[in-house]
C-alpha cells in the first residue's frame, strides 16, 4: 500500500534495514546474470536488435567508446505514470549533449532499465546498471522506498546516483545526489508565504495529507515550525485520508467549519495523487473559493492538473521550484526542445524534470572539471558547481549534497498551468536534516573534510557511522 | 458556424462603439476629473507590486467611472491584459471576439495571447476585487445582483464604504437585500466607538448564519477585546443562539453526507446484487464495468465537446449497452462453463478485470482523463450559509434511487423478470417449463453489468476516471450486498444506506481511517451472527 499511481510514496524505512548485502538470494542470481552478461552480449554484438533483447534503449553502438549514463526509472506498473517522463527527459538531455558534441570527446549512451515500480527489482536493477553495463552515472528513482532500496548498492559499488524528486529529508548519502526540494525549499517557505501579508495573513492551519510517511513526516515538521511561530495548537487541525479517497464530504465540511471561526484559515495539502481529484472537485462544489480558504498542494503539478477540469480551483495554491509558465529565456528553449523531441505540443513540464536538467548539467560540468568520469573525482568536482536553472536563476551544489534552488509559490489557473505569484528573494539552500525537529535538528551532512560525513552529530561531535 | 461568428463580432462592435459614445460623452456630462483620476488609476492596476495595484484598485473603485466595473470585472476573471507593443490596457474577449481597449472602448482586432500579457492578481486582490465590484453593483437594477453584491459584502465593509452602504440601504426596497446590507452595515458598525451602536448592531446580526458574525460575535463576547458589559453580555446570547442553530443544521448536513454515501454504495452495489445476489457468480470484474461506463462518458465528451450539458444523458445509454454487451460475452466465453465452481469463478473474474485494466491502460493511457460536470450538476442548493446540498450529489441520489426503483419493476413486472426469478429458484423445474435458462443467464449477467456500467457514469461526476477507479468500489459493493441479504434489493438498499449514514456519523468524531476500520469490524460482528446478513430470505428459496 506505500506506493500510489500518482507519485510521491515516501517510506522511510529505519536506516540500515538494508544491511543484509551479499547473502541475500537475489544477490546471488544478479550475480549470476552479471557474469554471463559479457557472453551474451558478445554474441549478440552484431546483431541489430541488441535494444530489444537486452530491453534497452541503446543509442548508436559504434565502434567509438562511449560514456554511459544509466538510467533507473519504471516504465511498467503503478509509477510508470510519473517516471516514464522522467526517462524521456534523461534521453532528450543525453541527444543535446551528444549533439554539443558529447562529453570528453566520447559520445554519450543511455542505458535504460525498467525496474517495473518494484522496489527489490530496483536494487537489482541498479546492480546490473553499475557492474554490468558500467554505467558512469545513473538518473534515478521516484518514490523513497526505491531510493531507500537502491542506497546500499550504490554505497557498496561506489556509484552515483541522481535523485529528482522533492522528498521528506532526514538523508543524504556520499553516493547520491538530491537535486529535488528537501522540506526547507516547499514546506516552510510556503507557509510563510501564507502567513505574509500578501497570502492573507493566515492565522489557522489545516494540515491535510495522505496517511504514510512522507505527509506524515512533514506534517510533523510544520506542526513544531507553526507551534515556533506562536500558533495555538487550537489553531491547527489535522487530517489523514487513506489512499485514494474519493468521499471528501465530510472532510471538506469540517475544513469549512474550521474556517469560520473569524481568523483567516488555510490548507496545507499533501494529498496524494488520485485522492486529489475528488478532494478538488468537493471544494469546488462546497463553494470553498480560493480568496476564503486557500489550499497549498505540495505534491500537485501541472501532470496531476491535466486530468482534473480546473475552472472552479482558480487560485489555490502549489509550491515548487518550478512551474511551466515561467517566463525565462531556458525555459521557453527547454519547453521547445521537449515538444519537439517528445513530439507532441501539449505534453507538460514539470518540477521533476527541471531537476533532471539541472542534475544532468551539473554532472556534466563536474565530468568537464575532472576530466574524467571516475565516481570520486567527479562527486569532489560536484561541490561548488553551478548551472542555470530553469526559472532564470542559478543552481550551485552544496557539499551536503542538496542544491540552492529558488521556491515559487503558484495559483492555478483555468488552462491547467500555475501563475507564479511569490517567489523567494533569492535561492535557498537544502537542508538534508530539518531543524524543525528535535531529533534532527543537531544532526549535519557535509562531505567535504573534516566532517566528510552524511550523518554528523553537532552536539557530541560524532558521526553516526551509518553510510546516510 | 461562420455566421455565428460574425454575429458575435458585431456583438462586439456594438459593445465598442457604445463604449466609445461613452467615452466621449464621459466628459461633456461634466466628469472631467473622474476620467482623470480613473485613467490614473488605470496605470497602476498593471504594477509590479501587488501593494500598489491594491490602491490602483481602491481608486478606480472611488473614481465613479462608468467604466471602471467592467474594468474590474475582467481584472478579478483573469481577462484584463497589457499588450506587448505599446502597453496599452485591454479587456479580452471571455470566448470569442476582439480584445476592447479600456481607455477608448475601441475594440482592438487581432490581439492574441502571445501579443498580450495577462495583468495578474492573487487572492488577496481577488478579494478587494470581490468587495469593490460589490458596492459598485449595489445600484444595480436587477434584484439578484444586488442580492449577491450585498452577500459579497458582508465582513468586507471598512469605513470608508460605510456612506456608499447607508445610501443603498435607504434606496434599497427588497426585504431580502435590505436584511443582508443591514448584517453588512451592523458588522461595520460593531467596531464603532459609541456603545449603543455597538449594541444595536450585536441585535442586528442576532439571527444571522453568516460565518463572519460569528467570527464577529465571539470577538465581542471576549473580555480583552470589548470593555462594555452589557454589549459581551447581549454578544454571547446571540452567539449561543446561532451556535445551536448550526448546530442542528450540521446533524442534518450529516446526515445528507451519509445519504450521499449510501447512494454511491447503492448505485455500485446494485448491479452486484444481481450477478452475486441473484446468480451467485462472484464477479471480480464488476468495478471494471464501472469504470468501463466512466471512460464511455469521457468518450462521450471528447466526441461531443459543443454537447457537454447533454452528454451525461447522451453517455447512460451507452454506458449501459458498452457494460452489458461486455457482461454478456464474459458470461458466455467464460462463466458459463464455470457454474458451480465459485473458486474457479473468482480467478477467472479476476483475469478478466486484469486484463480490462490493461486494455484501458494500453488504450487511453495510464493517465487520469477529465471528465467535465455539465452547469447544470456544479455547484450547490444553498439552503443557508451553513446547510447547502451539493447538486451533483443530488442528482446521483436521485438517480440511484430511479435506477433501483427501475430494477424492482423490472423484476416483478416483466416476462424477462419473472423468467429470471424462476431460473434463479429452480432451474431444472424452470427448464422444464420451457425457459430457455442459458439465454436468461446472459441476460441476467449483461443487466448486473449494465447498471454497473451506469454506476460509472454517475461516478465520472465524482472521482478519478482512471484504469484502476473500479478496484476502488469492489469490496464496497461486495460488502453492501452480504450486509444487507444476498439476492434481496431491498436489503441491498439499506443496507447501503445504513453503511453511508454510519461511516458519516462517526467521521466527524473518529477520523476517516479510524471510521472505516470501526465500519469494518461491525459487519464482521453483525455477519458472524448473522451471516444471512438484514434481509435473509426465508423458506425455499434460502435453500435454493
Amino acid at each position: 500500500m506505500l506506493q500510489s499511481t500518482n507519485g510521491r510514496a515516501r517510506t522511510a524505512r529505519a536506516p540500515g534495514s538494508d544491511d543484509s548485502r551479499g547473502k541475500h538470494p537475489t544477490m546471488k542470481r544478479t550475480l549470476a546474470r552479471a557474469r554471463s552478461m559479457p557472453v551474451i552480449r558478445n554474441a549478440l554484438r552484431h546483431a541489430a536488435a541488441i535494444a530489444l533483447v537486452t530491453g534497452a534503449g541503446v543509442a548508436g553502438a559504434n565502434a567509438q567508446e562511449t560514456i554511459k549514463v544509466g538510467v533507473l526509472h519504471s516504465l511498467s506498473g503503478t509509477m510508470a505514470i510519473s517516471e516514464t517522463t522522467l526517462k524521456d527527459t534523461v534521453l532528450m538531455l543525453v541527444e543535446e549533449q551528444n549533439k554539443r558534441g558529447g562529453l570528453l570527446g566520447k559520445k554519450l549512451e543511455a542505458v535504460v532499465v525498467d525496474p517495473a515500480s518494484n522496489w527489490p527489482l530496483f536494487a537489482e536493477k541498479a546492480r546490473e546498471l553499475l557492474e554490468a553495463r558500467k554505467v558512469a552515472v545513473v538518473f534515478g528513482c521516484w518514490t523513497s522506498v526505491s531510493r531507500k532500496s537502491v542506497l546500499p548498492v550504490f554505497e557498496e559499488l561506489n556509484g552515483l546516483l541522481f535523485y529528482p524528486v522533492q522528498y521528506e529529508g532526514e538523508e543524504s548519502s556520499k553516493n547520491v545526489f538530491y537535486t529535488g526540494a528537501a522540506p526547507n525549499q516547499q514546506a516552510i517557505p510556503a507557509v510563510d508565504y501564507l502567513m505574509s501579508e500578501e497570502g492573507g495573513a493566515v492565522k489557522r492551519w489545516v494540515l491535510a495529507g495522505t496517511d504514510y510517511v512522507y505527509p506524515r513526516t512533514t506534517n510533523k515538521i510544520l506542526e513544531n515550525y507553526l507551534a515556533a511561530k506562536g500558533v495555538a495548537e487550537a489553531d491547527i487541525m489535522i487530517n489523514y485520508t487513506p489512499f485514494g479517497h474519493s468521499d471528501w464530504q465530510t472532510i471538506v465540511a469540517e475544513i469549512k467549519k474550521f474556517g469560520s471561526e473569524g481568523k483567516k484559515t488555510a490548507v496545507v495539502s499533501t494529498i496524494n495523487g488520485d485522492a486529489n481529484v475528488p478532494f478538488y472537485k468537493e471544494l469546488g462544489n462546497q463553494g470553498i473559493a480560493a480568496q476564503d480558504i486557500p489550499v497549498v498542494a505540495f505534491s500537485v503539478g501541472e501532470e496531476e492538473l491535466s486530468g482534473i477540469d480546473t475552472g472552479p480551483l482558480v487560485g489555490h495554491l502549489a509550491a515548487w521550484n518550478y512551474f511551466m509558465s515561467v517566463d525565462s529565456q531556458e525555459n521557453a528553449s527547454f519547453i521547445e526542445a521537449w515538444h519537439a523531441f517528445i513530439k507532441d505540443e501539449k505534453r507538460v513540464s514539470n518540477d521533476p524534470m527541471e531537476a533532471h536538467y539541472i542534475g544532468f548539467n551539473m554532472w556534466v560540468k563536474a565530468v568537464e572539471k575532472a576530466g574524467t568520469t571516475d565516481v570520486d573525482a567527479v562527486r569532489s568536482a560536484m561541490y561548488g558547481v553551478s548551472v542555470p536553472n530553469l526559472t532564470g536563476g542559478i543552481a550551485t551544489m552544496f557539499t551536503n549534497h542538496h542544491l540552492s534552488k529558488p521556491v515559487l509559490i503558484g495559483e492555478i489557473q483555468a488552462d491547467g498551468q500555475f501563475d507564479v505569484v511569490w517567489e523567494t528573494p533569492g535561492t535557498v539552500i537544502g537542508d538534508a536534516w530539518t531543524d524543525y525537529l528535535p531529533e534532527s535538528s543537531q544532526i549535519l551532512a557535509d562531505w567535504m573534510p573534516p566532517v566528510s560525513c552524511g550523518n554528523f552529530n553537532v552536539k557530541t561531535a560524532q558521526c553516526s557511522g551509518q553510510n546516510y | 458556424m461562420n455566421h455565428i461568428i460574425r454575429h458575435r463580432h458585431r456583438r462586439w462592435l456594438v459593445r465598442g462603439l457604445l463604449g466609445c459614445v461613452l467615452a466621449l460623452v464621459g466628459p461633456i456630462l461634466g466628469a472631467t476629473e473622474t476620467r482623470a483620476d480613473f485613467e490614473a488609476a488605470l496605470a497602476g492596476l498593471d504594477a509590479r507590486d501587488f501593494a500598489d495595484k491594491l490602491r490602483a484598485i481602491a481608486e478606480v473603485a472611488r473614481s465613479g467611472d462608468p467604466r471602471s466595473e467592467t474594468v474590474l470585472a475582467a481584472m478579478l476573471d483573469g481577462r484584463l491584459a497589457v499588450t506587448r507593443a505599446g502597453g496599452r490596457l485591454v479587456v479580452l474577449p471571455a470566448e470569442h471576439g476582439d480584445a476592447v481597449d479600456v481607455r477608448s472602448g475601441a475594440p482592438v482586432p487581432g490581439l492574441g495571447a502571445r501579443q498580450t500579457s495577462r495583468v495578474r492578481i492573487n487572492n488577496r486582490l481577488r478579494g478587494v476585487l470581490r468587495d469593490a465590484i460589490a458596492s459598485l453593483r449595489l445600484a444595480s437594477p436587477d434584484r439578484v445582483v444586488r442580492l449577491d453584491a450585498a452577500r459579497a459584502l458582508v465582513g468586507g465593509v471598512d469605513a470608508s464604504s460605510l456612506g456608499t452602504l447607508r445610501d443603498a440601504l435607504e434606496a434599497e426596497g427588497d426585504a431580502e437585500v435590505r436584511g443582508v446590507l443591514e448584517v453588512a452595515l451592523a458588522m461595520a458598525e460593531a467596531r464603532s466607538d459609541d456603545v449603543d451602536t455597538r449594541l444595536a448592531a450585536v441585535r442586528a446580526m442576532a439571527g444571522s448564519l453568516r460565518p463572519e458574525v460569528r467570527g464577529l460575535l465571539r470577538e465581542m463576547g471576549d473580555e480583552e477585546r470589548e470593555s462594555d458589559p452589557r454589549v459581551r453580555s447581549a454578544a454571547r446570547d446571540a452567539l449561543d443562539a446561532i451556535e445551536a442553530e448550526v448546530a442542528l443544521y450540521g446533524h442534518l448536513s450529516s446526515l445528507y453526507f451519509g445519504v450521499s454515501l449510501g447512494s454511491v454504495l447503492l448505485l455500485a452495489a446494485v448491479g452486484l446484487a444481481i450477478t452475486f445476489g441473484v446468480m451467485g457468480v462472484i464477479n471480480m470484474a464488476h468495478g471494471e464495468m464501472v469504470m468501463l461506463g466512466a471512460y464511455t462518458t469521457y468518450v462521450v465528451q471528447t466526441l461531443l465537446p459543443d454537447a457537454l450539458e447533454i452528454s451525461l444523458l447522451v453517455a447512460l445509454p451507452l454506458a449501459f449497452l458498452v457494460a452489458g454487451l461486455v457482461g454478456v460475452l464474459m458470461e458466455r466465453g467464460i462463466i458459463r462453463h464455470l457454474y458451480g465452481r465459485p473458486l474457479e469463478t473468482l480467478l477467472a473474474t479476476f483475469g478478466v478485470s486484469l486484463v480490462l485494466q490493461q486494455t484501458v491502460r494500453t488504450v487511453f493511457s495510464p493517465l487520469n482523463r477529465s471528465v467535465s460536470t455539465p452547469q447544470w450538476m456544479s455547484g450547490a442548493l444553498e439552503i443557508n450559509p451553513v446547510l447547502a446540498f451539493t447538486y451533483n450529489r443530488l442528482y446521483i441520489i436521485a438517480f440511484s434511487i430511479m435506477v433501483l426503483l427501475a430494477l424492482v419493476v423490472l423484476l416483478r413486472r416483466t416476462r424477462f423478470g419473472l423468467e429470471m426469478r424462476a431460473v434463479t429458484q429452480n432451474r431444472a423445474m424452470a427448464s422444464a417449463m420451457g425457459i430457455r435458462t442459458s439465454r436468461v443467464d446472459a441476460m441476467t449477467f449483461g443487466l448486473g453489468c449494465g447498471i454497473a456500467g451506469l454506476a460509472g457514469v454517475a461516478l465520472s461526476q465524482l472521482t478519478n476516471v482512471g484504469p484502476n477507479m473500479g478496484q476502488a468500489y469492489i469490496v464496497d459493493s461486495f460488502m453492501v450486498v452480504v450486509f444487507g441479504g444476498v439476492g434481496n434489493l431491498l436489503g441491498t438498499f439499506v443496507g447501503a444506506m445504513t453503511l453511508g449514514i454510519v461511516s458519516k456519523l462517526l467521521e466527524p468524531a473518529t477520523g476517516t481511517v479510524l471510521a472505516k476500520i470501526l465500519v469494518l469490524v461491525s459487519i464482521i460482528v453483525f455477519i458472524q451472527r448473522r451471516p444471512r446478513g438484514l434481509f435473509a430470505l426465508s423458506g425455499r428459496a434460502a435453500e435454493a
